[in-house]
């Protein structure tokens, strides 16, 4: 007990210290599961870092530490970074959930944000983002391209992100091609290039000629190449090394935005603690420049539901819809509640293949 | 020439200072990677070394190392008693990872009754579930004379796929969204073990504590000690003296497994707090480097535990503050360890300047 | 749930590229143990391979020449373990682990620059004529050169072992050091060298990852490759060709499963993903009593004072 005392102490004291200096500089750290070279989901954490030195120049200093073992690593990592006089935390992986809750009962005057997680504070912020708008306009693209028919579909974890991805691109292939078939494998990991090149291949010779993935290295894209008549997207980054074919548009993750507008929010005292879940409209979810290789019309039609996701007019999962049972999940033009949505565990209905487990 | 010449007795100076020579050595060696690096040498050695211990927050580091050093230390003695004797155990990982599934699953089989009877359940189960695993290569080295290096390598992996099974599906918390990963332990007070939290103490550190002092008695003070020194320098002359070697196998690996065990436990009612699919980081096999670096001594292993503990809290503190990549610190570990390593030499050998043909 | 979409030649096809580089790291430690020396830092030597190929083919647009420079690196940062274990008598199982810990680390700040280019490409070898007949056509005659080079490398080292002076030194040498100096033979010398064709392997092996299989480079890519290089040698009972053999199996029942998750056949994935090691070890049973076993001197430090 003593030492929380003694923790409390010397945060308050920085607390002073740090508003004396906050004057100048505000200090944000960010916490990465990755290396910062991994060319996906923490490289574009990074990139949100750089666009808040670049906004703010010396108005901010930004820290990492990268590659944090979720646990007690990144508890001790993140308490770190608020000993050492950081205003605001952006912790970016799931499993960080506990320790940044943790870290923050300890230090009330700093600010914390979560990625993907559920658990929020006083000084605890959760963001992520609304991927599944990004896999609709996929989907979109993916069922009017498709000659084969099958549509394969390389997943990391059987968890309701992943699963939720499956079911918009389902969707809105099936809307536009009813005999589009999903193949579907996990990979069980989010990242092993070696491991998504042989999914790819395992895919594209049972006669994909699409490839969604949901694990962030180019390695399918490589393979689709390699097969030729074969189209992808990107993941996490733009991989538009592989433009025009096969990749034909992408996922972006853009942090930037959020990074900027919180750093803002600290620097004005305004910062509130949130639960942010943003899309296309707010730019947390960028869709990479589709490539003269899809039809213009279909580039048109893309575009357009990714506008009517953008202004909101349009929900990517709108009944009538049916779980994968036959069960009624969705009435005609209901939308489906953000609380399901966060803890998807099942598929919409035509999709032949179980969850695992 | 030069020629190595076998001391008849390691040297005791020697074998104390070249860890620190190594330690030096690392420090100019890696200061001249942080110059290629575009960084401030002196600062960067500076927060590695000296951050952590004195500087202006060590208040809050020093428990912490502690908490790095616990389970290398408590997996490193089981396996220098196996080590000493020539049995190779270096599929502490797996033993770990189980002794962490066997542990949580009793603790979160009993959620959310509260009794002070689950941990000592939880500490018991852990225990078991390393002696089991280790027990595999054990027994079969024993009946069918398999080499326990590569078993117990192997059920690393087995234990590692187990753990992703376990934290997909039987161990998952029903309350987690979806989201693989158990309860979290720390929020079940008979199941987890802080003693204080607050001050980053718990029972595993107690434990290596008591495995360090219980290692050195067995070695230095008990005839099972003498006899896994002794079949470890001469095996034939162990034979002849009656050390039975299917004992001492199964002891050696019984006992470094039921360590690893306990380390898994502890580590997963404690700062880890709950079972996920990347719950094991890779102590079972720093701590072989941690044995050896400690010379297979006790105390040694102590110091040798939490010197990498130091490299690594130092490390994260040069990697947010100076902005050094997470990989130059390994590098700069790998160094460390090479020159520990390399100098250990002077410790065994006398190397000599002579004229050819005189030796 | 369809079988028939699984197409057994392409199958075989693509599990042969899959076992590529286990079969590179793989062949090249066996000849390592054969020597008795235990090198655990196989998975630290094909990252440094695989990022020394890579940046090098980058700079010169030439992915033969990459892969040269990969053979290269593996060897020269196996030159730190064979002084680490051969001159300063250092614990081979501490030296190996602490190997592959430098090595990620090394080829994480080699390759920063790298992340996101993508390599010049490798032309595959499409024999006319062969590579267009049905079914065995795609399974042997239309892949990349490395895979051939793999092949011959394996009957490479089965010749060597068996049929020359070179692989009876050896293997003596792997058998028995004391004997083997004593009959004037220099051990420390055929350890290096053998540590150095192992690092160059595994080089190999991880180039064909960056530059091939995936192609692109990120950190940690080889993602434990190296280790399963290590249980391969062991499955093989330290013999070439079932080397060969494991490498397609243990390759295959990684593609399969793959496979049968796209025909959408529901399967336990961690639990077929942990039947290699499990066989490996039955297999580690049953050989204990065929008495083909494993060098005798493996992992023991050899001083020729002692």
């Amino acid at each position: 007990m003593k030492l929380t005392k003694l923790l409390t102490t010397a945060a308050v004291a920085l607390g002073l210290a740090t508003t004396a200096m906050a004057s100048e500089k505000t200090k944000v750290g960010f916490v990465y599961v990755g290396p910062v070279g991994d060319g996906g989901w923490t490289y574009e954490h990074d990139q949100g870092r750089k666009a808040v030195v670049a906004e703010f120049g010396d108005e901010v200093e930004t820290t990492y530490v990268e590659s944090v073992p979720e646990g007690a690593d990144a508890e001790r990592v993140i308490t770190q970074m608020a000993l050492q006089g950081a205003d605001l935390i952006f912790t970016t992986s799931f499993g960080y959930m506990d320790p940044t809750i943790n870290v923050a009962k300890k230090f009330p005057d700093v600010k914390f944000e979560h990625a993907t997680g559920y658990k929020t504070a006083d000084n605890v912020s959760v963001y992520s983002a609304r991927f599944y708008e990004g896999r609709a306009v996929q989907g979109h693209i993916a069922g009017r391209m498709t000659k084969s028919n099958v549509i394969g579909y390389i997943a990391s974890f059987p968890i309701p992100e992943v699963i939720r991805g499956i079911n918009s691109a389902y969707i809105h292939a099936k809307k536009v091609n009813p005999d589009i078939q999903f193949k579907i494998i996990w990979a069980y990991t989010w990242f092993d290039p070696a491991k998504e090149a042989d999914a790819a291949k395992a895919l594209i010779e049972q006669g994909a000629d699409v490839i969604l993935q949901h694990t962030d290295s180019t390695a399918p894209q490589a393979a689709a190449q390699a097969a030729g008549n074969v189209i992808t997207f990107g993941q996490a980054s733009d991989m538009s090394e592989y433009a025009p074919l096969p990749r034909v548009s992408s996922i972006i993750d853009n942090w930037a935005p959020y990074y900027i507008a919180r750093t803002k929010a600290v620097m004005d005292g305004t910062w509130e603690s949130t639960s942010t879940w943003d899309g296309i409209g707010a730019g947390m979810v960028g869709i990479g420049e589709i490539s003269d290789a899809v039809p213009a019309d279909v580039k048109a039609e893309a575009l357009a539901l990714k506008d009517s996701l953008a202004s909101g007019e349009y929900h990517a999962f709108t009944g009538p819809l049916n779980k994968q049972d036959g069960s009624p999940w969705l009435a005609e033009g209901e939308t489906a509640d953000d609380g399901t949505l966060a803890g998807m565990n099942f598929y919409v209905e035509g999709i032949e293949a179980e969850i695992p487990n | 020439m030069i020629s190595l010449e076998k001391r008849p007795m390691p040297s005791r100076t020697l074998s104390m200072a070249t860890p620190i020579i190594a330690v030096i050595i690392t420090m100019i060696a890696g200061g001249l990677l942080f110059v290629v690096l575009g960084k401030n040498p002196f600062e960067a050695i500076r927060t590695i070394f000296w951050d952590p211990l004195l500087g202006e927050y060590a208040f809050y580091y020093r428990p912490q190392l502690l908490v790095k050093a616990a389970p290398l230390v408590l997996i490193a003695i089981g396996l220098s008693l196996g080590f000493k004797a020539g049995i190779w155990n270096i599929g502490a990982e797996g033993q770990y990872i189980i002794g962490a599934l066997c542990g949580a699953g009793v603790g979160l089989a009993f959620y959310p009754t509260e009794s002070i009877l689950i941990f000592p359940a939880m500490i018991l189960a852990g225990a078991l579930g390393g002696w089991a695993w280790a027990m595999i290569p054990a027994l079969l080295k024993v009946k069918f004379g398999t080499n326990e290096i590569l078993v117990s390598l192997m059920l690393v992996y087995v234990a590692e796929q187990l753990l992703a099974s376990m934290s997909l599906g039987l161990l998952k918390n029903p309350e987690g969204m979806g989201f693989p990963g158990s309860r979290n332990l720390n929020d079940y007070p008979s199941a987890n073990s802080w003693i204080n939290e607050a001050a980053g103490l718990h029972w595993g550190m107690a434990f290596a504590f008591i495995a360090v002092i219980f290692a050195y008695v067995l070695l230095n003070r008990h005839i099972l000690g003498f006899n896994i020194r002794l079949t470890g320098e001469a095996p034939r002359a162990a034979r002849f003296s009656g050390v039975n070697p299917t004992r001492l196998i199964l002891f050696c690996l019984g006992t470094s497994g039921a360590l690893a065990g306990l380390a898994g436990l502890f580590e997963v009612s404690g700062p880890s707090g709950q079972v996920s699919i990347d719950f094991n980081i890779g102590y079972g096999f720093t701590a072989i480097i941690v044995a050896f670096l400690g010379r297979l001594h006790p105390v040694g292993i102590l110091l040798a535990g939490l010197l990498m503990a130091l490299t690594y809290i130092g490390g994260e503190i040069a990697q947010g503050n100076l902005g050094l990549p997470s990989a130059a610190i390994q590098v700069f570990q790998g160094m460390l360890l090479f020159f520990l390593l390399a100098l250990d030499l002077l410790t065994n050998f006398r190397i000599r300047f002579a004229a050819r043909g005189t030796a | 749930m369809d079988l028939s979409a699984i197409n057994p030649v392409l199958l075989v096809a693509s599990l042969m590229v899959a076992a590529t580089p286990l079969l590179l790291a793989a062949v090249g430690e066996l000849v390592v143990e054969k020597a008795g020396v235990l090198n655990l830092g196989v998975e630290g030597m094909m990252i440094v391979g695989a990022i020394s190929g890579f940046a090098i083919s980058v700079e010169t647009g030439s992915p033969l020449v990459g892969l040269v420079a990969a053979m290269i690196g593996g060897a020269v940062l196996s030159l730190l373990f064979a002084f680490l274990t051969q001159v300063a008598l250092a614990n081979q199982v501490a030296s190996g682990l602490a190997l592959t810990l430098f090595g990620l680390g090394l080829s994480a700040l080699m390759g920063q620059s790298y992340v996101g280019i993508k390599p010049p490409a490798m032309a595959r070898l499409d024999i006319p004529v062969l590579s267009d007949l049905p079914v065995i056509g795609p399974i042997l005659f239309s892949h990349d050169p490395v895979l051939y080079i793999g092949i011959a490398l394996t009957a490479g080292v089965w010749a060597l072992l068996k049929y020359s002076r070179a692989g009876l030194i050896l293997r003596a040498v792997g058998e028995s050091h004391d004997a083997a100096h004593a009959l004037g033979y220099n051990v420390i010398r055929v350890r290096v060298l053998a540590i150095m064709f192992g690092g160059a392997c595994a080089g190999l092996g991880g180039a064909y990852i960056s530059l091939i299989r995936v192609p692109q480079w990120t950190e940690g890519m080889t993602a434990g490759i190296g280790w399963i290089a290590l249980a391969l040698v062991v499955f093989a009972s330290w013999k070439p060709w079932r080397v060969l053999l494991g490498a397609y199996l243990f390759g295959g029942i990684n593609v399969l499963q793959l496979n049968l998750q796209a025909a959408g056949i529901a399967i336990p994935v961690e639990y077929l993903a942990m039947s290699p090691y499990l066989i490996t070890i039955l297999v580690l049973v049953i050989m204990s009593a065929d008495k083909s076993r494993a060098p005798a001197s493996l992992g023991r430090t050899f001083h020729a004072s002692q």
